[in-house]
């Protein structure tokens, strides 16, 4: 809301100096943030002149310049001579003239020497004078009817000496979309009488009581129970002229509020809405075929409204219609049809009240956001209409010689009565925890325009009655916050509350922490990615992904179903910036739909829901935790002594057991295959029998898709099932201070069985006294057939009671040795 | 049997042989020589121990004055030995470390350089100081039925923030599923399954369609407070405030609150910071969204407003981040370039 500073000083002081940082600061103090000052870029002086004689004079460039004498008055140095480039105007002009020591914004005016004549001002243009863009000439005040003497302050008389201040207007307040409304709150948050200019239009002109115009109301399809409209005024002004320019004050106040000045009529319709928050229609009246019947849509209708766009209407739109059909979008746009023109002369004013919701839907459904449009959706005053109606009649007939017709007119509908609200006295320092008096409570509530009743003398409880244009007051809380703001949040002291002992962070977020740390410690860096992407990307992992109706990007509607496919992209951007080496890694929730996800209905909030509808509520498709490992490039560069060395599988691998080890769980790897990882370096993890992620270097078609080099290795973790599984007990073992024996065992194997399959049946059959085993060799060729590898073991036995001999180790070494051979046909190499 | 003479003459031999044996010991410059020298002087076939080999032929009286000439020669030598294997040693030993040196700013780099993202830990450390309160630290998921982000928060059906052009809908929309557009579903979700009193934050990921700028990304991160127990007033949301605030940003910080509007406040606030340490002197920057509880919400979570009330806040973790560190652009906490977030490593 764009409050222009001379309109507002009509209704409450202003200070002389500084008034637009003195009026944002009341305004910030009770609610309305501050968003920008408009106007006041001019400087004067900047006077009427008149165009006494001038003489063309053709430059070498082509153009043709005139070399103008005007008289600026006696104060400023009478007759000046002053080169012009436009050519406009007639001798005899009224012009504005800007003398030396003006400025337009930054641009100051000095007498400058140019095409060969000292040009002492200048003639300003409609543009530079920043009241309009439709004309580049010269601006001629007789030709656009604005008056003032030679010599005169033209800013003045333009009214750009005014500034607006810029505001933003909460969704709850539609009432400060008003001078009326911003009226009272600076009145309120100043302690200033005010006077209610609904008040002041309705003593202005006499409407009488027409009755003479069919009106109804026919709303057979009331949304969630409301009728469309509940009041509807209209008025008729006769012999309107349509050649009477906008008065300039007018035209000014209409321009800094952000609304361009289009014709006398329609300005003062705009007018009458931002002075009093009522949006007005004016009909041409000879248009009008029958009365006017407010309906909703009927299937297959349509309207041109005003900005020239044909539209299909749908049954929930709100219409105005005539005898012949609809004539505008109730509350939101007029019909061109019935639109006023050059040559109208009686007009029918409309001041509505039309219901929130219904001009909402309207506005959304035809992407259409009008003045009107935006008031209504935040509520209108109900009770303000008449005064809207008796107000644009009022001002047609002052400046547009019309006269109001007395018979002819009408009015249906009422002004619902408002809810009143009981408050205990004192819940006001409860709810807040401020000390505001009664007093200060009373004020701020008579203030805001309710009505208190308290009732008996020292009653406990006091009746509040909110005014009619503050619908957003239901309940005490809502008194509350006025009174609050009213009287200031600065009363509001701070107090640290006493919450009961905490059981601190839960294991699963400590232990995702740990990981992120632990990952991070380990030399990866941490990336959050966007979850939306393409549905290639979506089913590259094979899951049921999830997608979105209304995707920014139409070519990534899809929500993640895994963290790697994103974190490709991420891993692309960093190459495409100049990086080689890349250790990546995310912690974040994917989406995985599951049968029956939402619901069709949607319950209602005014109580708990029952457990059974709660319930349905929690259908919502899976969201687990992952974690994800994106390396691409060297883990190690070249240095002196050391060649580099790439990440390959086994960091991918590495970083895995790393996570699973954070949780206190050791990862089974087992050889695996999934489409878009290389068929022989894919690796599943799992704890017990349970997959819980899998390890791989990229296909290598995935890997050009994503524009990224072969070998980017890879590991997708379901994070929540893994936390969900981490280690609960440990039955811890006596550190035993006797000796180790260690022996190696060294076997041979078909060449395709895994070694880490060997390992866990050499493992199993050594038996308890098996400390610990590594692979330490894996050997092919010389002294094997083909197709076989010699696999050496190390291993580590320890009793925890005894030292152990040479023979018990070597025992235990051939029971493992022997499962090996039972499972593998492993046998002892020599 | 020798002459007494040959007794005096042993003396005259012994030390000649022990003189010769102290000569080689000294002579040998490693290890190895002195083990030779150890063996031609001291080890069988040495002269000593010939001389050892002759004590029999002496008289019986005789033969314990000539055992200790001889055994104090031997002794003498053995001494040698075990000093000079001593220095031997020493000086071996510092040859090797000598030509181990190696150049220490030279040594080879074997780990990359990670980091922890500065918002997660961001998040993190916000949450410690609740934690620290006795709070605790709520989740929910990011896609959300739209009860959750809007009903039961006392967003109206027909509120705008509802429409497709705020929030992201899960096809079919008829199936009433969005991306959370705050985290305060978690209030609801922690209300309806928590035991009174409440004390929880919730930290997330939330969504909305906002095109990409400085300022706007259409996904970010907030952290949102909620307190539901008896007798509390606004009082204790800006004293929450104000000490979450001084923890941040320092002993000076404190809290402004101007009147706002949200649906599920009342009254409600817009919070600003008094930052003591902004870059360009202290000054207040907008932090958050705050307020009383509205009696609607309590009430669709089965709370009685008439015995309890609740405050709760939520600030953007983004926006905390970018005027923490004086981030002009909030498109680098998201595209996920390295160099960004290695800046910070492991420590906020």
């Amino acid at each position: 809301m764009r409050i222009p500073l001379s309109w507002l000083a009509e209704h409450v002081e202003l200070p002389k100096e500084h008034a637009a940082e003195w009026l944002h600061a009341q305004l910030v103090r009770v609610g309305f943030e501050e968003e920008a000052v408009h106007g006041g870029e001019l400087r004067g002086p900047i006077v009427v002149g008149r165009v006494l004689e001038f003489v063309e004079e053709p430059q070498k460039n082509g153009k043709t310049i005139r070399w103008c004498q005007v008289d600026v008055g006696e104060a400023h140095g009478g007759v000046r001579g002053i080169v012009c480039g436009a050519r406009n105007f007639v001798v005899g002009d009224r012009v504005v003239v800007t003398l030396p020591g003006a400025a337009l914004g930054d641009f100051e005016i000095a007498a400058r020497k140019t095409y060969g004549h000292v040009s002492d001002g200048m003639i300003a243009s409609v543009r530079e004078l920043g009241i309009g863009d439709d004309h580049d000439g010269i601006l001629r005040l007789d030709e656009a009817g604005i008056p003032g003497e030679v010599g005169a302050d033209a800013l003045g008389i333009l009214g750009l000496d005014d500034q607006a201040v810029e505001i933003n207007v909460t969704p709850d307040r539609g009432y400060a979309l008003s001078i009326r409304g911003i009226a009272r709150e600076v009145a309120s948050a100043t302690g200033q009488a005010f006077t209610d200019p609904a008040d002041t239009a309705r003593d202005a002109i006499d409407v009488g009581s027409p009755s003479g115009f069919a009106l109804a109301v026919d709303d057979d399809a009331p949304i969630r129970g409301r009728v469309g409209c509940s009041r509807f005024v209209a008025r008729v002004v006769r012999g309107i002229d349509q050649s009477i320019a906008t008065p300039t004050w007018m035209a000014s106040r209409l321009r800094l509020a952000g609304m361009r000045s289009v014709s006398l009529g329609v300005d003062i319709t705009n007018y009458v809405m931002l002075e009093l928050g009522q949006p007005t229609h004016a009909y041409d009246l000879a248009k009008l075929q029958g009365g006017i019947t407010v309906r909703r849509a009927r299937a297959g209708e349509r309207i041109t409204t005003l900005d020239d766009v044909d539209r299909a209407l749908h049954p929930e739109d709100l219409l105005i219609t005539d005898e012949r059909g609809p004539i505008g979008i109730a509350g939101v746009m007029g019909g061109a049809d019935t639109e006023m023109d050059a040559s109208t002369t009686d007009v029918l004013i409309e001041a509505a009240t039309f219901d929130a919701v219904s001009i909402g839907r309207a506005s959304r459904r035809h992407r259409l956001v009008s003045e009107a449009s935006k008031r209504f959706e935040r509520g209108v005053d109900p009770a303000v209409a008449d005064a809207a109606a008796a107000r644009v009649a009022q001002l047609l007939v002052e400046l547009a010689g019309g006269t109001l017709d007395t018979e002819l007119g009408a009015e249906i509908g009422e002004v619902p009565a408002m809810g009143a609200i009981d408050i205990p006295v004192g819940f006001w320092n409860a709810h807040t925890g401020a000390d505001y008096t009664d007093d200060e409570a009373r004020a701020a509530l008579v203030a805001i325009g309710a009505t208190v009743d308290e009732g008996a003398t020292d009653a406990p409880t006091w009746t509040v009655t909110p005014p009619t244009w503050r619908s957003d007051i239901v309940d005490r809380e809502g008194l509350v916050e006025e009174i609050a703001r009213i009287v200031g949040f600065d009363r509001i002291p701070a107090v640290l509350p006493v919450a009961p002992p905490g059981r601190g962070l839960t294991r699963a977020q400590r232990l995702r922490r740990g990981v992120a740390n632990g990952l991070a410690a380990a030399g990866l860096t941490e990336v959050l990615v966007a979850p939306f992407v393409t549905e290639r990307q979506a089913r590259l992992t094979g899951a049921e992904p999830v997608r979105l109706e209304n995707a920014l990007d139409g070519e990534r509607p899809w929500l993640r179903t895994a963290l790697v496919p994103g974190m490709l992209d991420t891993a692309h951007r960093n190459l495409g910036r100049g990086l080689t080496d890349l250790a990546l890694f995310e912690l974040g929730r994917v989406f995985h739909a599951v049968d029956g996800q939402g619901t069709e209905a949607l319950p209602g909030a005014e109580a708990r829901p029952s457990d059974a509808t709660l319930a349905a509520l929690d259908v919502l498709p899976e969201q687990p935790h992952h974690a994800a490992i994106v390396l691409v490039g060297e883990r190690v560069h070249k240095q002196p002594g050391r060649a580099a060395e790439r990440y390959g599988l086994a960091d991918a691998l590495d970083a895995a057991a790393l996570v699973a080890r954070v949780l206190g769980l050791e990862l089974d790897v087992r050889q695996a295959e999934r489409d878009w990882l290389h068929p022989g370096r894919t690796a599943a993890l799992l704890l017990g029998e349970r997959v819980v992620g899998v390890a791989g270097e990229l296909l290598p078609s995935v890997a050009a898709d994503a524009d990224l080099p072969r070998g980017v290795a890879v590991a997708e973790l379901d994070l929540e099932a893994m936390v969900a599984l981490a280690r609960v007990e440990l039955q811890t073992r006596v550190i035993a201070p006797v000796p180790a024996a260690t022996q190696d065992l060294s076997l041979v194997v078909d060449a395709s069985v895994p070694a880490g399959e060997v390992l866990r049946a050499v493992r199993e059959g050594a038996g308890a006294l098996l400390e610990h085993i590594a692979l330490v060799d894996d050997y092919r060729g010389t002294g094997l057939e083909a197709g076989e590898k010699s696999l050496t073991f190390a291993l580590r036995f320890r009793a925890a009671d005894r030292t152990l001999t040479a023979a018990e180790a070597s025992e235990a070494k051939l029971a493992g040795l022997a499962v090996a051979t039972e499972r593998f046909g492993a046998r002892l190499r020599e | 049997m020798p002459e007494p003479d040959e007794t005096a003459d042993l003396g005259a031999r012994v030390d000649a042989a022990v003189t010769a044996a102290l000569a080689a010991i000294a002579a040998a410059t490693t290890t190895a020589e002195l083990q030779a020298a150890k063996a031609a002087h001291n080890g069988q076939g040495s002269t000593l121990a010939a001389l050892n080999g002759s004590l029999r032929e002496f008289a019986p009286e005789d033969r314990k004055a000539a055992g200790q000439v001889i055994g104090a020669g031997r002794g003498q030598v053995g001494a040698a030995i075990t000093a000079r294997q001593g220095e031997l040693a020493a000086a071996e030993e510092a040859a090797q470390l000598d030509a181990e040196r190696v150049d220490v700013t030279a040594l080879p780099s074997l780990r990359a350089h990670g980091g922890r993202h500065p918002l997660s830990m961001l998040i993190d450390e916000m949450s410690d100081v609740f934690v620290g309160m006795g709070w605790e630290v709520a989740e929910g998921p990011e896609l959300e039925h739209e009860w959750y982000n809007f009903d039961a928060l006392n967003v109206d059906p027909d509120h705008p923030a509802r429409s497709e052009s705020d929030t992201f809908y899960v096809a079919p929309a008829e199936r009433h599923m969005v991306l959370r557009t705050q985290t305060s579903p978690v209030q609801m979700r922690s209300m309806l399954t928590r035991e009174l009193p409440i004390y929880i934050v919730a930290p997330g990921r939330v969504y909305r369609t906002d095109d990409i700028d400085a300022t706007h990304l259409p996904v970010f991160t907030q952290i949102e407070g909620l307190a539901v127990d008896k007798g509390l007033s606004m009082a204790h949301l800006r004293g929450t405030l104000e000490h979450l605030a001084r923890i941040m940003f320092g002993a000076e910080a404190k809290i402004r609150l101007r009147p706002n509007y949200f649906p599920f406040t009342e009254p409600s606030a817009e919070m600003d910071v008094w930052h003591p340490g902004m870059r360009g002197g202290p000054r207040w920057v907008e932090w958050g969204g705050c307020g009383m509880v509205s009696p609607n919400v309590l009430r669709a979570a089965g709370i009685d407003p008439e015995v309890y009330s609740g405050f709760a806040f939520g600030m953007g973790i983004e926006r905390t981040l970018q005027f923490r560190y004086q981030l002009d652009d909030m498109r680098d906490m998201i595209e996920g370039d390295v160099r960004f977030t290695e800046q910070f490593g492991m420590v906020i």
